[in-house]
């Protein structure tokens, strides 16, 4: 058995590592899982890149929260992506705090954690890190990469940067760059962690962390990944065990008081200092910015070939930022395929149950 | 693998095709002219059709297919990208269909158009005789319910593509799927015309 392919796979890569901002890091640390076989020439590999809060954990069970991967409805046997056929590769995100080198990794200069230290991060970098990675698991070109979310903007710049590493390019519920309101939303939760006493500045203990800000930051984000529908369907005006409203300001709503469990059970698993760092990078990212604004010039002569997926309730990155991606992969001349499925869910449509997703996620991977 | 057969007026549309085209299908349903070009011709084809469930199904095929509206997403294609661009069977659900005709002859080499003819004698005897719109085999969904708004005869499109300066490299007229060489708008079902600038 090859010790690099397997579950729970940590990989620590010596010499510097150079960043887009200009920021070097020292020595470079990948958490990472793989599924199923490398074929004999390397040509059955599959990237899967995760969102601002996801992890390597992608089809196993999470060893904090118990849970199932986070993309069990994709991924494993009998799905779209199954390790009976593909190797299926999934990485913790640099900056991320799941094993891979973050802001709460120690700075191997001091042995300190980095905590603000860390330099400023971008999806390039994730990027890089993926390619790291992948030369130290063989693979000169990947069948495909796939993402959704922030996870599909690493898929489309891994395209934009390394066109010749991968084949085919499946970018769901994405955009090509953030949009003003995209920003102002990670705004909002960056400034409630750090209004946050315990915060610090950053160099919290790891048992006293920012916890109330975080929990508010995943708050204020989780509503962008639902729907007005979706919210109206699932909680309407309905109150949390009680018949009548208090007068006061407990979680009447059982919409409050599901957010409210939503952000406690995020500070279970979630760094707040990735939390600033992996947004930051998402804000920062526009891949045609290099291009002077030119979207199409970041796809020219691509041979890559394209698969984009949105969803009509999702407008967090809604359908008109996959079509910007689409124009501009027609102007450049790749082949690219698009849907706008139909779906209530908001933009976590892409982790439920999605059939025609999964119908064209197998169809483009196999053909 | 086999090529599954096509349906009469697709395979009118693919005959004129030639080996190894880089063609754009626009409202390409699940792919299947798309598909039989690729396995048959080598043909490097693209789609756009506005129906979810198709695209899906031709993605699933391996085909490279946009979901989008040809009254609104062909000024995204650069010039003479295609050496083919096929609209079969919806000219006639177009808004503008005289832009849609100037955006084929842009972005492909020439362009194969086909649609209902609403002078074949069938149209013609429903109106004059039952005073009725008509519900035929090509336009099989009563008028309040179709999606076609803009129909046309052969003759009107004759004329359309003399007045937007079109060369018609070829015309034929289908009937039930077999050319039709007298009188071709009274007796055709099918308009088939291949276009260039």
């Amino acid at each position: 058995m090859d010790e690099r392919f397997g579950l729970d796979r940590t990989i620590t890569l010596a010499g510097d590592f150079a960043l887009a901002g200009g920021g070097v890091l020292p020595q470079l640390t990948i958490a990472y899982e793989t599924y199923g076989r490398l074929n004999a020439n390397g040509s059955n590999a599959i990237l899967v890149c995760h969102a601002l809060t996801g992890d390597q954990y992608l089809a196993s069970t999470h060893p904090r929260t118990g849970k199932p991967g986070w993309w069990t409805r994709l991924v494993g046997p009998g799905k779209p992506v199954d390790p009976e056929q593909w190797f299926i590769v999934c990485a913790n995100v640099l900056g991320g705090c799941m094993g891979s080198t973050g802001p709460s990794s120690p700075d191997p200069r001091d042995g300190q954690p980095y905590a603000m230290r860390f330099p400023v991060i971008t999806i390039s970098d994730m990027v890089a890190a993926h390619v790291r990675l992948l030369d130290h698991l063989g693979i000169a070109q990947l069948h495909a990469v796939i993402g959704g979310s922030m996870g599909g903007m690493q898929a489309l710049c891994l395209a934009a940067n390394h066109p010749t590493r991968v084949r085919k390019v499946v970018a769901i519920a994405t955009a090509a760059r953030h949009s003003a309101q995209n920003i102002a939303f990670h705004e909002v939760g960056r400034q409630a962690i750090m209004a946050d006493p315990k915060w610090q500045d950053g160099l919290y203990a790891p048992d006293a962390p920012p916890a109330d800000g975080l929990a508010v930051a995943r708050m204020a984000a989780h509503i962008t990944y639902l729907s007005e529908a979706g919210l109206t369907e699932k909680f309407g005006r309905r109150l949390q065990n009680r018949d009548a409203v208090s007068f006061g300001f407990d979680a009447d709503f059982q919409v409050e008081s599901y957010l409210r469990h939503q952000g406690l059970s995020f500070v279970e698993r979630f760094d707040a200092n990735s939390y600033l760092y992996i947004t930051r990078a998402m804000d920062y990212f526009d891949l045609a910015e290099p291009f002077g604004g030119n979207l199409a010039r970041a796809f020219a002569g691509s041979p890559c070939r394209f698969a984009l997926v949105s969803f009509t309730s999702d407008w967090l990155y809604p359908t008109a930022e996959s079509r910007r991606i689409v124009r501009a992969l027609n102007a450049a001349g790749a082949p690219v395929s698009f849907v706008e499925l139909e779906s209530p869910f908001g933009h976590d449509a892409f982790l439920l149950d999605a059939p025609e997703m999964n119908r064209v996620v197998h169809g483009f991977l196999a053909a | 693998m086999t090529p599954i057969p096509l349906r009469p007026d697709l395979a009118a549309v693919a005959a004129a095709v030639p080996e190894g085209a880089r063609v754009l299908d626009i409202g390409c349903g699940d792919g299947q002219l798309l598909a039989w070009l690729r396995d048959t011709k080598g043909v490097e084809g693209r789609g756009i059709e506005l129906d979810a469930a198709d695209v899906a199904s031709a993605v699933g095929r391996g085909l490279a297919v946009v979901q989008g509206d040809a009254d609104t997403d062909l000024a995204d294609y650069p010039d003479a990208a295609f050496d083919l661009v096929i609209l079969s069977n919806a000219l006639q659900a177009m808004q503008r269909p005289a832009a849609v005709l100037a955006e084929l002859v842009r972005i492909g080499r020439s362009a194969i158009v086909s649609f209902p003819n609403f002078g074949h004698w069938r149209v013609r005897l429903s109106l004059t005789l039952g005073g009725r719109m008509p519900v035929t085999r090509s336009l099989p969904v009563s008028w309040h319910e179709t999606p076609n708004i803009h129909f046309c005869t052969i003759a009107d499109f004759q004329a359309l593509a003399a007045e937007l300066g079109l060369t018609v490299e070829h015309a034929t007229g289908l009937s039930a799927g077999r050319p039709i060489g007298l009188w071709p708008n009274l007796l055709a079902d099918t308009g088939v015309f291949r276009l260039s600038r």
